[in-house]
């Protein structure tokens, strides 16, 4: 029994913190959040250099060539720093749909310039507000034209490619889109989290190419949002891990009625409670790292569990941070916005628990 | 990341499996789950229990972790958990060493003398002796150091006087772990010593508790003039509540280990959903999907742990979280199930759908939330022993025990 990341794999995890904590404080996050930028470009090429965005990429195409475990840990980091960078958009979907789905030519296409952080990349499949459906993917693929529009991408503003749904006369596929090619329009959206923007993305006859099965691409979606939702688990758990620990610290050293606050029942049961979950997040998360990392079947139920366990824990910790910090927690100076607007914001990312919750129990029933 | 046993835990796994094979049958599809709400009602289930503990014993098969000088194998944390997994496996008695196993002999291995060991260790071990707890009184449950039964010396032997209560199997029981106090004259938790009591002494009475779920496991003990050897004192005068907390971690790490099992019930509750109809209610599936995360994440927390003891290390306090949210997972699943059944979902457990699993989880729950410590106080533990946050305003701490505020 060895239900733990190995030494090495924890001394990574810190060579991450150790330089998010120099390059991304959180006041990189609220930079991104307070100007037009959509994202630190310094961090990103951090990213690259450090190997992260490459983390899964085999070393023969550019890549750090670690495996999913390495990945989990270094989205808990990136979590926890709220790094403002494209990371989950290009490394946990596009990265990942490349290296599951993509041909000979199209991973020698993409993959270094993804491992090197000269190719952001995102993923486009909701087409209106609400749970998107196999049945609900109106973009039309013509040939290799696409044409259509996604709405609320994340990074769709930033990203040079996307894996994009489109329905043709096989059947839904997933294809590839040069963001920056001729036939594709983005129109910027107000987000509640500037810090993570979105984008609607417009598709006039774009050049697209077919990424796996054409016909078969919802299912190669199914699978890539379980991937994706893992790592994304990981980076919530480090979201809600790092509010939590902030939140303590302050309930400690802000005294009322002559006591520090966090010596009272009414808060410290909150904060056990909190703990609590964040620490049946982390045990969810570990369950979606074994089965990520060893492709095993149980990833069907490990996922959902793990997305929705990390979306519970930093939705709380978030809830929580603002409202132990009292007045100033509702303040635009503190930093308690930052992680109650991400929590939300990653809360929706790859659908919401709502979506994952059915998901879960109709796997499972389909189990029985 | 990997659930193998190391080549090591597999040897030490297959010996022994190989004896449960030897020794009990396995256990079919079709049995029935073994319950953290079970209970020992009769005297052949309890010659069948100490029949199966000797036979265990015997082989060195019982309390595997505990010296081999006192009956035990000297064997490591997660060899006994890989003997709990191998038996849970075949069909074994229900266990009343419980108390005795998961604190009783942990106490008295910390804190008795050689001697004390020696007398009570081996026939716990054999099964000869059965133990229970005599802690909780009616006036001192969360705040236990608040205690009031009294202990006074006379020569060699203590005289005890007093009312005990929630003592599990008291009537079935040869030997009782008791805190008492000996000094109200002192603060509250300076004045307890903890002793050792001969259940079958004169001047004590024993009467079942009938429970919320029809139960009578639990028990009030009356004290009248009780004379206990000072010989069966563990720990010094004054030492109680030391030697008590010992016993208590041990409690809650082995209420918290018997809820983490339970993870058929959620797929109970999807086949109960199916049969009656409510599967296709969107709101049937979303409480189904949160039984299942907060059931998983404590079954991989204990995953976490056993993880930690391979490694050598000891888990602390943060066990506490399996029992609270356990106990209340139990209580929300089963009253949930019951919502699932309807009208039929009032039935009594015996004539309820789906062998009356959530009716016995609803009806058994609520106890298990204030057992070894109420959600509350395992709150604070987790507050101040994990977290470290300050401690509780304490009114009682600096006065002696005597001029402690009472409320009557």
């Amino acid at each position: 029994m060895n239900f733990d990341f190995s030494e090495d794999q924890k001394l990574l995890q810190k060579t991450v913190r150790d330089y998010l904590e120099e390059h991304a404080p959180l006041a990189s996050a609220r930079e991104v959040l307070e100007t037009d930028a959509s994202y630190s470009p310094e961090l990103w090429k951090g990213a690259a250099e450090l190997g992260w965005l490459g983390a899964t990429i085999p070393e023969e195409h550019g890549g750090a060539g670690f495996g999913h475990l390495e990945l989990c840990l270094i989205a808990e980091e990136v979590g926890r720093a709220l790094a403002p960078i494209p990371f989950s958009s290009s490394v946990y979907l596009f990265t990942e749909a490349i290296l599951q789905a993509g041909s000979e030519a199209q991973r020698k296409a993409h993959l270094p310039l993804l491992a090197a952080g000269d190719r952001i990349g995102t993923f486009a499949l909701a087409e209106k507000p609400g749970c998107p459906t196999e049945d609900s993917i109106q973009a039309t693929l013509d040939g290799d034209k696409l044409t259509g529009a996604k709405l609320a991408v994340h990074d769709g503003q930033t990203a040079n490619a996307a894996v994009v749904a489109a329905r043709g006369p096989e059947g839904v596929s997933l294809v590839l889109v040069d963001l920056d090619g001729d036939g594709v329009s983005r129109q910027p959206l107000d987000s509640i989290d500037g810090s993570r923007p979105q984008a609607s993305l417009t598709f006039d006859g774009a050049a697209a190419e077919v990424l796996g099965t054409a016909g078969e691409g919802w299912a190669l979606a199914e699978s890539l949002l379980d991937r994706a939702a893992v790592l994304l688990a990981f980076e919530q758990l480090g979201s809600a891990q790092r509010a939590f620990e902030i939140t303590k610290d302050f309930t400690m050293g802000r005294y009322a009625f002559g006591r520090p606050v966090a010596s009272f029942q009414a808060v410290k049961h909150r904060l056990a409670d909190l703990w609590c979950s964040i620490e049946l997040a982390r045990s969810n998360a570990y369950y979606g790292a074994w089965a990520l990392s060893g492709d095993e079947p149980e990833l069907a139920v490990a996922a959902p569990g793990a997305r929705i366990s990390a979306t519970d824990a930093l939705e709380l910790a978030a809830e929580e941070m603002v409202h132990l910090h009292g007045g100033v927690g509702f303040t635009w100076e503190y930093d308690c916005h930052l992680f109650y607007r991400r929590s939300k914001t990653l809360g929706l990312a790859l659908g919401g628990a709502r979506e994952w919750r059915d998901k879960l129990v109709r796997r499972l029933a389909a189990q029985a | 990341m990997d659930f193998n046993d190391t080549p090591e835990e597999a040897a030490f796994r297959a010996e022994a499996h190989a004896w449960l094979a030897a020794n009990a049958e396995l256990r079919g599809p079709d049995d029935p789950t073994s319950s953290a709400l079970a209970e020992i009602e009769s005297e052949e289930e309890l010659q069948r229990a100490k029949d199966w503990q000797k036979k265990k014993a015997d082989a060195g098969w019982a309390c595997i972790t505990w010296p081999k000088e006192y009956g035990g194998r000297g064997a490591t944390p997660i060899q006994s958990v890989i003997w709990g997994q191998e038996e849970a496996r075949f069909r074994t008695p229900p266990n009343v060493f419980g108390i005795g196993i998961g604190m009783c002999g942990p106490t008295i291995l910390t804190h008795g003398t050689d001697e004390q060991k020696r007398r009570w260790i081996p026939r716990l071990v054999s099964g000869e002796e059965v133990w229970c707890q005599l802690f909780s009184e009616p006036s001192a449950g969360s705040d236990l150091a608040g205690l009031r039964t009294s202990a006074v010396q006379d020569g060699d032997e203590w005289v005890v006087n007093g009312q005990k209560i929630w003592t599990t199997g008291a009537q079935l029981c040869d030997w009782g772990i008791l805190v008492t106090r000996h000094d109200a004259n002192v603060a509250k938790h300076a004045g307890l010593t903890y002793f050792v009591v001969d259940m079958h002494s004169a001047g004590i009475e024993i009467r079942p508790i009938h429970q919320i779920n029809d139960g009578e496991g639990f028990n009030e003990v009356f004290f009248s003039d009780v004379r206990i050897p000072d010989a069966n004192r563990i720990g010094e005068v004054g030492d109680g509540w030391r030697v008590a907390i010992t016993t208590l971690m041990n409690e809650r790490a082995s209420i918290g280990a018997g809820n983490a099992g339970g993870g058929d019930s959620i797929m109970d509750m999807i086949k109960l959903a199916q049969e009656v109809g409510a599967f296709e209610d969107s709101d049937v599936r979303q409480r189904i999907a949160d039984f299942y995360v907060k059931r998983k994440g404590l079954e991989y927390t204990g995953y976490r742990t056993l993880t930690a003891l391979s490694q050598g290390r000891t888990p602390g306090p943060e066990a506490s979280m399996g029992k609270l949210v356990g106990a209340k997972l139990m209580q929300d699943m089963g009253s949930f199930g019951m919502d699932l059944a309807g009208l039929a979902g009032s039935l009594a457990p015996s004539a309820a759908p789906a062998d009356g699993t959530f009716q016995s989880q609803f009806l058994g729950s609520p106890g298990l939330r204030i057992a070894g410590g109420t959600d509350e106080i395992l709150r604070n533990i987790i507050s101040e022993r994990v977290l470290r946050l300050p401690p509780e305003v304490r009114l009682d701490k600096e006065v002696a025990f005597r001029d402690v505020p009472t409320g009557n």
